[in-house]
């Protein structure tokens, strides 16, 4: 059998979701292809269950407040067998950042999503338990949001004149 | 044989067949040399205090043989690691569990200060929440300086009056955290 | 118009309502616990001694490492892999290095990589030492916990060697190491190998025979394959289920290819299994430290970093003297560095598994975002779930042979 590649896997995705595959980079040799979210779960089904796929290595997000669809979510899949990884990005809007949970297809994206949910504020629909994970259940922010400073504002102790500022 | 080395004996009056001390003395030694920690470990500083507590560096020598992972039964809680906001109210909850004579020892950067992780989400400080004895420096501190560190609360252990913990000031100190005395 | 009859029968004793035998009692195991070895709260269902079911919470000590990444420098993150998981720090450091050395696209000389191979193993060795003692320690052998101890400070004395820290190390730098291995340092690795095996063998007679150890690791938490590929495990309690996914053979990076060693793998996925592959591989790594010093003697000497002035700090002597190491040593600080814009993934081969590094960067002084792939947070998430149907005793060993450690779980 040959080696899968990403130009074969390239073709395979747009062959399954012509219009879904936006665009595609292959950044460091690590093909990374845009989708929609309508379509996440059929392309990430369709890795798992036909190009062999079976291994969800992480997911996480990104914010980028100057665009139009501020978060990126991130999804690293890997076939352990070919040893290829691939990298799916889905942009989603601040004012609606829903997703469908890839729960649904690994069980760990459980607390990967929750991870993402907590740091980003990102809804993940059909999450069997969507609740912050890391932080405080008292906190109202979503703090990897890069409006939000990484310093405690409410301290005291830290006076710009002890700094010489 | 073992060889065994008895600690020195508090300055007092001697003669034939009596030796005189106070009685503040004789209790710190006492109390001094069998410090029982509840090690409160929960970052890279806990890993060091787990060398610490081993065979090459052996806090046991220095009376700490039995640590307690009970509050009820220690005297010395050694907070080592970061301590997140999350982490907080735990962290003064084990200390309030604690009976009196009661110590503290913030190993680390982050516990004394919070370290290098000045963020939304650590506290900048064990001392922002219980009151602490001896601070330890390093990111983590080696194992000797953990050392030192206990030695530095026997040197205060030895030297406190029986008569502090029911002080005004004390009192005044336990109240400024919030903390409620059990006597007053 | 009567009463109904459950108002008239309200008044009866309470007990009837209630079976006492189908009662569950909820234990809080953790924040604090001495057997959890960190910070991990789970809030336990149990019926006597048999968990039902468990949530776990973690977070406790949450230290928004990404948020921090955010707002440094490359070279300042370096100590924020340290304290990722601290019992193998050098493994996060040389990981994060090579991120940045991917999207740099720096080629490293062979005498470093090799270098960057041994102080790799020696971080493994020293975190299996710690995992595999703890388990002894946790199944009630404290004396296997005592001898494997004192192994490791000789691996602590060889990173102060090398670097000036023990645990926290910081080692090396972007490109590099920032000193060569000294006489010492090489003789210290040289000892080290000699005299370990020696213990190790002590130490497996002591367990992997003892009728005791056996019965309480054996068949406990045993884990299928497919399940530990749902959860995306990884590392040594993947390979104990019989995978044998290593990133070393895989994806090989710092020239593992060139290294003769065996990936061992397990076939039930129990705490047994998981306790005989890190032993196993403490053997295999010393094999490769073995031949990563072969390798280093026909390397030529005194090279310890690759010749990038524009990312590798000058010496500081010559920055007083010499203006060409001024300028870049005022440009790599002041971060006026080209850099491309570009995303990488680059995953190590942690002493958990997977530790990947995902480094979004717009060219600008700071990483625009980087994430950590932790091992510890993503095989940890499966320990609740598989908990129900367990006694709180094998639980506890469970815990302790998935080897979480706290700062790498809550970043």
């Amino acid at each position: 059998m040959d080696k899968l590649d990403n130009q074969q896997l390239l073709a395979q995705l747009q062959q399954h979701f012509a219009e879904g595959i936006i665009r595609y980079e292959e950044p460091y040799g690590l093909l990374t292809i845009h989708t929609k979210k309508e379509l996440i779960l059929d392309i990430l089904r369709f890795l798992k269950d036909t190009a062999g796929f079976i291994y969800l290595t992480d997911i996480t997000a990104v914010h980028y407040p100057e665009r139009e669809n501020t978060f990126e979510i991130v999804y690293h899949v890997h076939n352990l067998v070919e040893n290829v990884r691939i990298r799916i990005k889905v942009s989603i809007p601040v004012n609606e950042p829903t997703i469908p949970s890839a729960t649904a297809v690994w069980a760990g994206a459980n607390w990967m999503e929750r991870e993402t949910y907590d740091f980003f504020g990102v809804e993940f629909e059909g999450h069997p338990d969507l609740r912050r994970i890391l932080n405080m259940d008292e906190l109202d922010v979503f703090p990897m949001r890069r409006e939000y400073p990484l310093e405690d504002p409410n301290r005291v102790d830290k006076r710009d004149f002890y700094f010489g500022r | 044989m073992s060889q065994i080395t008895l600690a020195d004996r508090p300055p007092g009056v001697e003669g034939s067949g009596f030796f005189a001390t106070t009685l503040d003395k004789a209790v710190g030694l006492a109390r001094a040399n069998s410090l029982w920690p509840l090690p409160f470990a929960t970052s890279c500083c806990g890993i060091e205090f787990m060398a610490t507590m081993g065979s090459t560096y052996d806090l046991a020598r220095f009376g700490a043989e039995r640590p307690s992972f009970s509050p009820r039964q220690a005297d010395m809680l050694l907070v080592m690691g970061t301590i997140a906001k999350k982490m907080a109210p735990v962290l003064k909850q084990v200390y309030i569990q604690m009976a009196e004579p009661r110590w503290v020892i913030a190993v680390g950067a982050c516990a004394s200060s919070g370290g290098i992780f000045d963020t939304y989400s650590v506290l900048q400080g064990i001392d922002e929440i219980i009151p602490v004895d001896v601070y330890v420096p390093g990111c983590p501190p080696r194992p000797e300086a953990i050392l030192d560190g206990v030695m530095r609360l026997q040197d205060i252990v030895k030297s406190e009056s029986l008569n502090r913990r029911n002080t005004p000031e004390y009192k005044a100190l336990l109240e400024k955290y919030g903390i409620a005395t059990d006597n007053g | 118009m009567s009463k109904p009859i459950t108002e008239l029968t309200s008044n009866r004793p309470v007990f009837e309502e209630h079976d006492p035998e189908e009662e569950l009692t909820t234990l809080n195991l953790g924040p604090t616990h001495p057997a959890t070895h960190g910070v991990f709260q789970n809030v336990l269902q149990i019926d006597g001694e048999r968990i039902v079911s468990g949530v776990s919470t973690i977070g406790y000590i949450h230290r928004a490492f990404e948020k921090i990444a955010e707002h440094r420098p490359f070279y300042q993150i370096t100590p924020l892999t340290d304290r990722l998981n601290y019992c193998s720090a050098p493994i996060n450091n040389m990981g994060w290095h090579m991120t940045v050395e991917k999207l740099l696209e720096i080629e490293i000389p062979k005498r470093v990589q090799y270098m960057r191979v041994i102080v790799m193993e020696l971080a493994r060795i020293a975190d299996h030492i710690i995992c595999n003692g703890i388990l002894g320690v946790d199944t009630g052998a404290f004396s296997g916990f005592l001898y494997l101890m004192q192994e490791r400070e000789f691996i602590y004395e060889i990173f102060e060697e090398i670097c000036g820290a023990r645990l926290t190390t910081n080692i090396g730098r972007i490109g590099g190491f920032e000193r060569d291995f000294n006489e010492v340092a090489f003789s210290k690795i040289e000892a080290f190998i000699k005299r370990f095996p020696p213990v190790l063998s002590e130490f497996q007679e002591l367990f992997t025979r003892n009728r005791i150890f056996i019965e309480r690791t054996s068949n406990v938490a045993a884990v299928i394959p497919e399940q530990a590929l749902d959860y995306s495990w990884s590392g040594p309690i993947l390979r104990a289920t019989g995978v044998d996914y290593d990133v070393r053979v895989q994806s090989p990076y710092c020239s593992y290819e060139e290294f003769d060693f065996d990936v061992p793998v397990g076939t039930n996925g129990d705490v047994y299994d998981r306790f005989m592959v890190r032993n196993e591989e403490m053997w295999q790594s010393m094999r490769i430290i073995e031949q990563a010093l072969q390798k280093i003697e026909k390397e030529p000497k005194g090279v310890f970093h690759a010749d990038v002035p524009e990312f590798y700090l000058p010496p500081k002597e010559q920055v007083y003297t010499n203006m060409e190491a001024l300028i870049y040593h005022f440009k790599i600080v002041m971060g006026e560095w080209e850099t491309p814009k570009s995303e990488v993934y680059h995953a190590v081969e942690g002493a958990n598994g997977e530790l990947g590094f995902y480094l979004i960067h717009d060219g600008g002084r700071t990483p625009y975002r980087l994430h950590f792939r932790r091992p510890s947070f993503i095989n940890y998430q499966m320990f609740a779930p598989m908990s129900s149907g367990m006694l709180i005793s094998d639980a506890i060993i469970n815990m302790s042979s998935l080897n979480v450690i706290a700062g790498e779980l809550d970043a």
